[in-house]
């Protein structure tokens, strides 16, 4: 069955069979294997991307369903070559160890401070309830994307002032 | 790797032809929504559809549309619409207090309420609640609509009341005067099953007795209203002692399975206390005491 969708930003075009779900339709036919493929059961939320904006599991999606939609992943966060904000955040405040649950997390992430660009402690631990860090590194997690919140135009823009919110965090 | 055995898969772009393609294709086909339970089951290979049809592009199916003293809501409403609909968390607070509960917010981008009611999990949340608001769902078919009752909806078990060829369409929520309602559940983590939940609506008389009331449990093997209970309740004011009547009254009319959630024993108990915990915060929200 012929599926068009665009994935972070550029029209891709295959031939697939209905049954394939599109965590494995991004990792196997276009070989970007940064959205990672963990429980299999929609538990872990290792497989999340984006479609049109909302952050989905991509195991538990057909990628026929995707068709016609704007799909994103991690390879997609970084822009005109500078880290998100958000993958900048993860870098500054620890929030990967193992890194498998690190690309869901981040898209998950960018879908809330898009949404909410300041969200408390609580609203970020909600944001990501659906989604299993193994190494439990949950609390430098929400620090990298208090960080995002904080830095909304990243590290590079900004300089000065932030060195005394990450004090008083810390 | 878990994959759906093979399966031929057609989008509908309309009701009708979602009732077009099911008459079609027969009883080896099945309507995807958010597919949160249904591809699971298919990785699985507990089901085995030949066909799949995909309602998805059917938009005008998603709405939340209040209607006299009805809210009228259509079956391929995300669970996120309903969570964040503030005209449902007036109206109807259960559903948010469910909704905060089922799956997860990823899972919640997706699934809809149509697929939750006709997936007819017994631990669907969704289903005690439509059961507790005597909800009515509206069918379509290839004869036209028909509108049936929760106790008619659910017939089993994974079983619903909805020919091959049917395709619920909407969900009809009454609203009445003086009455609110609350769902509570116990679960071992985020997104997994309910242990055991309970969830009850009532009404006020004006001399503050209880009118009416209805009270639902979730996961303990009942899908039908909980009479016993609820008739202990009506005209009565409720004291706290009557309420733990009721919660004994509601242990011994379960019928849990004890498994790897907890033992049956613990069930019952969680059920009791549940809707004591539910019928007291119903009652709150219609005195105006809790939002």
């Amino acid at each position: 069955m012929q599926v068009t969708m665009t994935v972070n930003g550029e029209e891709v075009e295959r031939d697939i069979e209905p049954r394939v779900l599109l965590v494995h339709f991004l990792r196997d036919d276009l070989g970007l294997t940064g959205t990672h493929w963990g429980c299999d059961t929609s538990n872990c939320g290792a497989c999340v991307v984006q479609i049109d904006g909302e952050p989905v599991k991509s195991c538990t999606t057909l990628a026929v369903m995707a068709d016609g939609c704007h799909v994103r992943t991690v390879e997609g966060l970084a822009e005109n070559g500078s880290l998100d904000p958000v993958q900048q955040g993860f870098m500054e405040e620890h929030g990967l160890q193992c890194g498998f649950c690190t690309p869901g997390m981040m898209l998950t992430a960018r879908a809330l401070l898009d949404e909410n660009p300041d969200p408390s402690e609580t609203e970020i631990r909600e944001a990501i309830s659906g989604q299993l860090c193994r190494c439990t590194g949950y609390a430098t997690i929400v620090r990298a994307v208090r960080w995002a919140a904080e830095h909304p135009a990243g590290a590079a823009a900004e300089a000065a002032p932030e060195g005394e919110k990450e004090a008083a965090e810390l | 790797m878990q994959i759906p055995a093979p399966f031929d898969y057609a989008r509908a772009t309309s009701i009708d032809d979602a009732v077009a393609l099911l008459t079609r294709y027969g009883e080896d086909a099945r309507v995807i929504a958010g597919g949160h339970s249904l591809l699971p089951m298919m990785k699985l290979r507990l089901a085995r559809p030949e066909w799949l049809i995909d309602i998805n592009g059917v938009t005008d199916l998603a709405y939340i549309r209040r209607e006299g003293d009805v809210l009228r809501v259509g079956a391929l409403t995300r669970h996120r619409e309903l969570l964040e609909s503030d005209e449902v968390a007036q109206l109807f607070p259960i559903i948010v207090d469910a909704e905060k509960v089922v799956a997860d917010p990823v899972v919640r981008n997706r699934g809809t309420i149509g697929g939750s009611l006709c997936q007819a999990d017994p631990a669907e949340d969704l289903s005690t609640v439509c059961t507790v608001l005597d909800a009515q769902a509206v069918v379509r078919g290839p004869d036209g609509e028909r509108v049936i009752g929760m106790d008619e909806f659910h017939v089993g078990p994974y079983e619903t009341a909805l020919d091959f060829n049917e395709v619920l369409v909407e969900v009809r929520l009454p609203i009445r005067a003086r009455t609110s309602n609350a769902y509570e559940k116990v679960e071992r983590r985020i997104g997994d099953w309910a242990v055991a939940a309970a969830g009850a609506a009532v009404t006020l008389a004006p001399d503050g007795t209880i009118e009416d009331v209805a009270i639902g449990a979730t996961a303990v093997g009942r899908s039908d209203r909980l009479a016993e209970a609820e008739g202990l309740l009506r005209g009565q004011t409720v004291t706290e002692a009557l309420l733990e009547h009721v919660a004994k009254t509601v242990s011994d009319a379960v019928d849990p399975v004890g498994d790897q959630r907890g033992s049956e024993a613990y069930k019952r108990h969680l059920a009791g206390e549940l809707t004591q915990r539910v019928v007291r915060r119903a009652i709150a929200r219609v005195q105006g005491q809790e939002g």
